[in-house]
């Protein structure tokens, strides 16, 4: 259908338009618009309307059927574990490690380094970061051989390390740090004046975390750790190096439906398996700014 | 109403002995020793750094001496924790814990006293009459005004019943008027509840109107302690006379026990000044002005002979700047007095002979 | 604070800045020991490995290529980016909310969940452009999207840009003129952080290079590893400090031209 053989359309278009044509002004953004709607947009479309497609090309979602194969849901399992387990202990230590920082002097250098440092190995990964950890405590790391010397043995019932339980390690590398960015602006946001307050007020050290510190502090540290689960169930690259076993995770699944023979048989999947990340991503994210939200009322 | 806060009503004394504070080397706080009689309020007012809140902290508890006695009701509470004293304080602002509602706040140290909770939403309730809140229990800090705050603040300091009650700057974070309607407040509920009160602010007229006694502090020392009227109209130590109230800085010869400003002769708080050069420091109150022809006037003016330059009405009283040439003068009276020399009138001025104080420094004296 | 809470927070600040020091440091002290191995058991230190990078050409082409992607990516984002920023700002208000919602996109979609809705796109424009690995910049832009966003954002709203525009236009200059001559200098830390954030991702890229088959440098650092692995830990440790240094002067000079504490102390 086009506006010109369309005389209602016309008809409603005047009015609004007020019969100008479209504003200069609009110009301005049209770069930008055309570039996300090419790069992002319609990415994010082929995702939703192919997972729609089935293989005969009718709408169905046939496709969404194949997450309930066996060995796709234990990936599915096993990538909500690994993001569970390390969101939950980068959020621990991360937490310590931030409370460490924020009792310390705010323009301080400690700070600053920590801060700038934590900036940078958040965003590490990958290749270089499997290569770190297999230095360490890989079967040749200086780490594990220096403990074999002194009659520790590391792996006593196998290599964990190659798997699951190591991925897990290494994500804690970039878990911490990210923990420590985003729970700072809390920290910060507690005033002495709530300890001295319930101190003069009678409280005990163990009523000022009880009653007043950690009530404040639970919904942020909640919202951080559902971050830091969204972060590890997006990354691909360092499951990508360390894991020799394909598809252990759902990354893992989306690369081999995007490389193998398999894949291209039945394209609808991958897109499918996509569409389930962006959705569990999307909802944890959701509860992350909503929960965000609620303390900033407090701690500003 | 107020049964519970009257019944009490029995200050304790609350005695510092040689109280000395040390942070780094450096003396923040030099052998304060002061009593405070039970239900009296004393203000400790100085400026920012001369040690009036280590003072208050180390009262609270909540910083440690490093010698010197602090004392309630003739008991050593030197070594006990700030959650043992039985303390009532208010801050300077924040301090509402900003996840509980006003009545949940002014609970809280009930709650830490394990008070039952029947009882403890009585008092808390009864407690935010006192300040006036009554329809505010259930409101969360963010949605009071600052002013409402710091009553919440009041009440959750009253709420224990503490021996003693310290209020750090609780009103420097307000606006001015809320802060005068607030001073006020916070006096009407100390007397009704006769509580001993320590009060510190920077903020002069806020001491003087609200304290039975006001101490005025410098560099970690108390230089004096007296009722606000002797502050005012006696002070003991130059840096009182220039701190607290408007004071005149006008040249003059030390010479014999007096000093000798412009021709007239004004007595020493200390005739042992040794003879010299000097500053005296002089009150507005003890100019007063007349018309310059009064007195036959030279042109060239005589010693106290000038030009008024600005007039500052004040409701009752009146502030006149008077410009001498080489030195302005502030005086003040009487509304209608003033009146008489408008901006821009000749006028004398004659200095009543009150005891002065000399300026402190020699800097200061040159830069007059 | 009393004394002994004072001694006993500085010790568990003590302990657990010593524990992350140790988790953190050691396993990179522990590659650069990696790639300084002999072949034997009982062999001395070498830096063969190291001395092998320039003489391994995919590892040479993959840092070269890697660079450039790097500063295409940056001046793409520049270019793009903030002018569209200050003219939603300046003309279009209301469209200021979409345009901070697009860019924070990227961060809830994966980048695994992206590139399989990408991978169709650069299918196509292999065959019917150009199979330069340099095409790869658009895509990067996406990734770097929510972090250029947010520190172009910090920097435009610390500048007054309505009235310095509305002054420079009055004294005649052009719109090219005021976001040459007055957006840009008025904000060169926003702008640098922006870059540097930008290129240090793209160093760090693996993702989408490996899944649409091209390779960088993150790329060539795998498959070198696979025939001498102490070469590519030679680069990934070179590549590690490069990124390093590029995000310390970030935030050093950044930390030195915002000083804003949160306002603890009223």
């Amino acid at each position: 259908m086009t506006a010109a053989g369309n005389p209602a359309f016309n008809a409603a278009a005047r009015p609004l338009g007020g019969g100008r044509r479209l504003p200069l002004t609009w110009l301005g953004v049209v770069p930008f618009f055309i570039y996300v709607g090419i790069f992002l947009l319609l990415p994010t479309t082929i995702i939703v309307a192919g997972s729609l497609v089935g293989p005969d090309g009718s709408i169905s979602l046939s496709n969404f059927d194949g997450i309930n194969r066996p060995f796709m849901f234990k990936s599915f399992v096993n990538s909500i574990e690994i993001s569970t387990i390390s969101a939950v202990l980068g959020a621990i230590f991360g937490a310590l490690l931030a409370y460490a920082v924020a009792t310390g002097d705010p323009k301080g250098f400690l700070r600053r380094s920590v801060m700038s440092a934590a900036g940078v190995v958040a965003q590490f990964g990958g290749v270089t970061l499997t290569f770190a950890f297999v230095a360490t405590i890989g079967t040749e790391g200086i780490v594990y051989l220096w403990l074999q010397q002194h009659g520790i043995e590391m792996y006593p019932n196998g290599v964990w390390f190659f798997d699951l339980p190591g991925l897990t390690l290494i994500y804690l590398y970039f878990q911490i740090p990210l923990m420590v960015l985003v729970f700072i602006p809390a920290l910060d946001g507690i005033r002495p004046q709530w300890r001295e307050a319930t101190e003069s007020l009678g409280g005990s050290g163990w009523h000022y975390w009880r009653y007043v510190a950690g009530p404040l502090l639970f919904p942020s540290f909640l919202g951080c750790t559902l971050l830091l689960f969204a972060n590890a169930f997006s990354a691909y690259a360092t499951a990508a190096a360390l894991l020799t076993q394909g598809g252990v995770i759902l990354p893992l699944q989306v690369q081999a439906l995007l490389t193998s023979e398999t894949g291209s048989s039945s394209p609808g999947l991958a897109k499918a398996l996509a569409l389930a990340m962006v959705a569990v991503v999307l909802v944890v994210m959701s509860l992350y700014a909503l929960l965000q939200r609620r303390t900033s009322q407090w701690l500003r | 109403m107020g049964t519970i806060t009257r019944a009490a009503a029995t200050g304790v004394e609350v005695r510092l002995e040689h109280l000395r504070r040390v942070f780094a080397g450096v003396v923040a706080l030099d052998e304060l020793s002061l009593t405070l009689a039970p239900g009296e309020l004393v203000a400790l007012l100085g400026p920012s750094g001369c040690g009036k809140t280590t003072a208050l902290r180390l009262v609270a508890g909540l910083d440690e001496v490093t010698s010197g006695k602090v004392l309630f009701g003739g008991t050593d509470v030197t070594t006990l924790g700030a959650n043992r004293r039985d303390v009532g304080m208010v801050f300077q602002a924040y301090s509402l814990f900003p996840h509980m509602t006003a009545r949940q706040n002014v609970a809280f140290g009930l709650q830490m006293r394990r008070v039952d909770e029947q009882e403890r939403k009585r008092r808390a309730d009864a407690m935010l009459e006192l300040v006036g809140l009554s329809g505010f229990a259930d409101r969360y800090a963010h949605q009071l005004s600052g002013g409402q705050q710091q009553r919440v603040a009041l009440a959750r300091a009253l709420a224990i019943q503490p021996k003693v009650l310290l209020l750090d700057e609780p009103l420097s974070a307000l606006d001015a008027k809320v802060r005068g309607r607030l001073r006020d407040e916070i006096r009407r509920v100390q007397l009704e509840v006769g509580i001993t009160t320590l009060f510190v602010t920077h903020d002069q007229e806020e001491a003087l109107a609200i304290a039975d006694r006001v101490g005025v502090m410098n560099k970690g020392r108390l230089e004096q302690l007296g009722p606000p009227t002797t502050i005012y109209t006696r002070p003991a130590t130059p840096f009182v006379a220039e701190f607290v109230g408007l004071t005149n800085r006008i040249e003059g010869d030390v010479k014999g026990g007096e000093v000798i400003v412009r021709g007239t002769r004004l007595p020493l708080v200390r005739p042992d000044t040794p003879d010299g050069q000097a500053v005296a420091l002089v009150r507005p109150e003890a100019v007063s002005l007349g018309s310059d022809g009064d007195a036959g006037g030279d042109a060239g003016g005589g010693p106290l002979v000038g030009t008024v330059i600005a007039v500052a009405f004040l409701g009752a009283t009146s502030r006149v700047t008077v410009d001498l040439g080489d030195v302005i003068v502030l005086a003040q009276m009487p509304t209608s007095q003033a009146s008489a020399h408008p901006a821009g009138s000749r006028v004398r001025l004659t200095l009543r002979p009150d005891p002065v104080l000399i300026a402190r420094d020699e800097t200061a004296a040159a830069e007059a | 604070m009393t004394r002994s809470r004072r001694i006993r927070l500085q010790a568990l600040r003590f302990v657990i800045f010593a524990l992350a020091a140790a988790f953190f440091l050691v396993p990179i002290g522990a590659m650069f020991e990696f790639s300084t191995r002999g072949i034997g058991i009982n062999s001395a230190r070498t830096f063969s490995a190291w001395a092998a990078i320039p003489s391994t050409p995919e590892l040479a082409t993959a840092i070269t290529v890697s660079l450039e992607l790097a500063l295409i990516t940056s001046l793409l984002m520049l270019g793009l980016l903030l002018p569209t920023m200050v003219w939603v700002r300046l003309r279009l208000p209301r469209l200021n909310r979409i345009v901070e919602f697009i860019c924070l996109m990227p961060l809830t979609v994966p980048a695994i969940a992206l590139v399989v809705g990408i991978k169709p796109l650069y299918i196509w424009i292999s065959l019917n452009f150009t199979d330069s690995i340099l095409a790869l910049s658009f895509a990067y832009l996406i990734l770097v999207l929510p972090y250029a966003y947010r520190s172009l954002d910090a920097g435009l709203a610390a500048i007054d840009l309505k009235i310095l525009t509305e002054a420079a236009r009055s004294l005649g200059a052009g719109w090219g003129t005021v976001m040459l001559r007055v957006v840009v200098p008025n904000m060169p830390t926003a702008i640098l952080n922006a870059s540097l954030l930008s290129a240090s991702l793209v160093l760090g890229e693996y993702t989408f290079a490996n899944l649409l088959n091209y390779e960088n440098l993150q790329v060539a650092i795998q498959y070198v590893s696979l025939v001498s692995a102490g070469t590519s830990i030679a680069v990934a440790v070179a590549s590690l400090l490069f990124a390093f240094v590029l995000l310390m002067i970030l935030s050093f000079a950044g930390g030195r031209l915002q000083v804003r504490s949160p306002g603890q102390r009223a």
